[in-house]
């Protein structure tokens, strides 16, 4: 199988380097980096040895016998990425991309973040590397997730906050590479997920497919098989990358990307891509699948999850659901609140409401299917940060 | 000869620069745009640079950003800026750029709006966010209509991609003086005449010099080095400040005259 991206960085049609002309030759300086470091030892040892002390990988492989019961179909099992230092797989990506800006001799970073726990990384392997750091946030974000927001503070690192457009991802995103077209020389911008111009979907997801990697040896020595279906959200889209690639291959091991069906299909109020409802465009310097009205402005969106809350998808999802090698769905805001109640009551683990999107289409399907098939959830944040929001969505639900 | 190879040629045989003027169509309204357009040139403005209202404008400062969402607020689109071009070419000559990111043009179709822009009267267009490798499918439909595509160059340009942007671009070779957003800055950067230099070096295109252009003495100074300058920020602001008003066109036009002064040597 070829592996993609081309050397334009496409996905297919998707991906490439859409990007104002400052930005090509950091963009290029980047690539550069990062191939030497994938093929350097020194660096990968060095990465892998915090992945082991520092984060705490590999993360653990979970079998949720009483939720499983409870629904009486396949098992459900969980992939704990949640158990990682700072809550969530994004410190996989931060690390990696931490020791790159190190290699580069860059002495800034600057990050966007959505849910926070991308910002909370960033600013977790700033302070473990003596970096400056500087995170982008729109202000809706800030509220919602104001634990996070806390917590990057406490590390050293500024946070920004972003007034403009729906005052989310979207807008935070816009800040930073802004950010970084006006300070190019001496910053490294830490994307967080599988978007933005090529190199970054490739990177991000390379950094992040040690997910899938652990899975799939744990699967096969937990299960002495491969699960029936992988399950994941997908905000940009890194987590599910993360956890599909190593599955990709394996093709009776069906593969789903759950997106955000927010408050309903009705344009502004879901961040679902996939529904039908977004069409082929460019936002942040990638080609990929964007909801966007007919003059092509960019539509705001909805989630009760800040992570999910984003208009555009990474270019490879794009590309994996065209083969038809992943299938994408959609779970809304009432679904979601509910499958995180459900996971907290049955095995006493708190799921960030990302996750629990994922969760909550393994719980709708596993009833169906045979007792003794098996499905693989991506449980790719623990929900601290969301506690607050859920409170107040619940009092204030009709 | 089209109008922006002539609109250059005129201001070197004036033995100045040409004086290039941005604004975002559309704000406050189309048909302001419209009034705004005949008073800069009126002003003795050599080019017009229209911007398309963009939702999320990653190559522009607070200042741009801000009239974007208010062109789109009065319900500005690429379809009405053409619209709106259309209605300027009935008695007005100036040569039209449009500075756009690239997906209203994808979302419209790229061959359609080259046929539309054509028809409609624009010269030339500027994307702000498609560098030269990823320009392929937009630059056989401008090309085919006979619209120049303006390129970007900036200092972060390597000599190999200075010469790919000269041979693909047309009109003129548009560097920008730092790395940046748009907007208004206090100085200069210090290696523009270098960086200007390396511009000429790599095409036979005129160069013009924008982003953080703002005063007459800046324009006077770029002027002094560069084949035109751009000036887009400080007219949008002073765009901004008046609003949706009968005097706004007169106001813009007296602005604008200062600035284009300074292009004389």
């Amino acid at each position: 199988m070829k592996t993609l991206p081309d050397d334009r960085g496409y996905f297919g049609d998707y991906g490439g380097r859409f990007v104002p002309e400052t930005l090509m030759a950091p963009l290029a300086e980047l690539e550069r980096a990062y191939r030497k470091a994938s093929r350097d030892r020194a660096f990968q040892t060095r990465l892998d040895d915090l992945l082991r002390s520092y984060v705490g990988r590999p993360t653990p492989l979970y079998l949720a016998r009483r939720l499983s019961a409870g629904l009486g179909g396949a098992r459900i099992w969980l992939k704990r990425e949640d158990l990682c230092h700072t809550g969530a797989h994004k410190i996989n990506n931060a690390l990696g991309q931490g020791l790159l800006a190190c290699e580069m001799g860059k002495g800034r970073v600057i990050a966007e973040t959505g849910a926070g726990q991308h910002g909370v990384a960033v600013a977790t392997a700033a302070a473990l590397l003596g970096l400056e750091c500087r995170v982008y946030m729109g202000t809706e974000d800030m509220r919602r997730q104001e634990l996070n927001v806390v917590r990057m503070g406490l590390m050293g690192a500024e946070v920004v906050p972003v007034e403009a457009g729906s005052r989310t991802l979207k807008d935070a995103i816009n800040e930073a590479l802004r950010d970084w077209v006006t300070n190019v020389s001496g910053t490294h911008y830490i994307l967080g997920s599988v978007l933005g111009p090529h190199p970054y979907p490739m990177m991000v997801r390379d950094f992040q497919t040690v997910i899938g990697r652990e899975a799939l040896l744990q699967f096969r020595k937990a299960a002495r098989t491969l699960p029936d279906m992988v399950v994941a959200c997908v905000g940009g889209g890194s987590n599910a990358a993360g956890i599909f690639t190593a599955f990709v291959p394996h093709e009776n091991v069906g593969l789903v990307g759950v997106e955000a069906g927010g408050r309903g299909l009705a344009p502004g109020e879901h961040a679902a891509r996939f529904s039908g409802t977004g069409a082929s465009g460019i936002l942040h310097g990638t080609r990929t699948l964007v909801l966007q009205d007919d003059d092509g402005q960019i539509l705001d969106t909805h989630s009760v999850s800040a992570g999910l809350d984003y208009p555009a998808v990474g270019p490879e999802h794009v590309q994996w659901q065209e083969s038809g090698r992943v299938t994408y769905t959609n779970v809304d805001d009432e679904e979601a609140i509910a499958a995180f109640h459900v996971l907290a009551e049955s095995e006493g683990i708190v799921p960030a409401l990302e996750s629990a999107h994922a969760l909550a289409y393994a719980m709708k399907v596993a009833p169906a299917m045979p007792l003794a098939t098996n499905v693989l959830v991506n449980l790719s944040g623990r929900g601290d940060k969301d506690l607050g929001e859920v409170g107040r969505v619940e009092r204030e639900a009709p | 000869m089209n109008r922006l190879a002539a609109a250059f040629r005129v201001a070197r045989r004036e033995k100045r620069a040409a004086f290039v003027a941005y604004v975002t169509a559309g704000d406050p309204t189309l048909a302001r745009t419209v009034e705004i357009a005949h008073a800069l040139q009126r002003a003795g403005v050599d080019v017009l640079e229209l911007g398309v209202p963009f939702s999320d404008p990653i190559a522009d400062g607070p200042t741009n950003q801000r009239a974007a969402e208010r062109a789109l607020a009065s319900g500005a689109t690429l379809n009405g800026v053409l619209a709106a071009v259309k209605i300027l070419r009935e008695d007005c000559e100036l040569p039209i750029v449009l500075f756009t990111y690239a997906n209203p043009v994808l979302r419209y179709d790229i061959s359609r709006f080259a046929e539309d822009a054509a028809a409609a009267g624009v010269d030339g267009v500027l994307f702000t966010d498609v560098p030269a490798e990823e320009m392929g499918p937009f630059e056989g439909p401008l090309d085919e209509n006979s619209l120049d595509l303006v390129m970007l160059v900036t200092p972060t340009s390597t000599r190999r991609r200075m010469k790919a942007a000269g041979r693909l671009g047309g009109g003129f070779l548009y560097l920008v003086s730092r790395a940046g957003v748009t907007g208004a800055r206090p100085d200069l950067s210090a290696d523009l005449a270098d960086n200007i230099r390396a511009a000429r070096r790599a095409s036979s295109l005129p160069v013009a010099v924008g982003f953080g252009i703002s005063t007459p003495e800046q324009v006077a100074k770029v002027a002094a080095l560069a084949d035109g300058v751009v000036v887009g920020s400080a007219i949008v602001s002073h765009i901004g400040a008046l609003g949706d008003c009968d005097e706004l066109a007169d106001e813009v036009e007296k602005f604008a005259s200062e600035l284009v002064q300074a292009c004389r040597r």
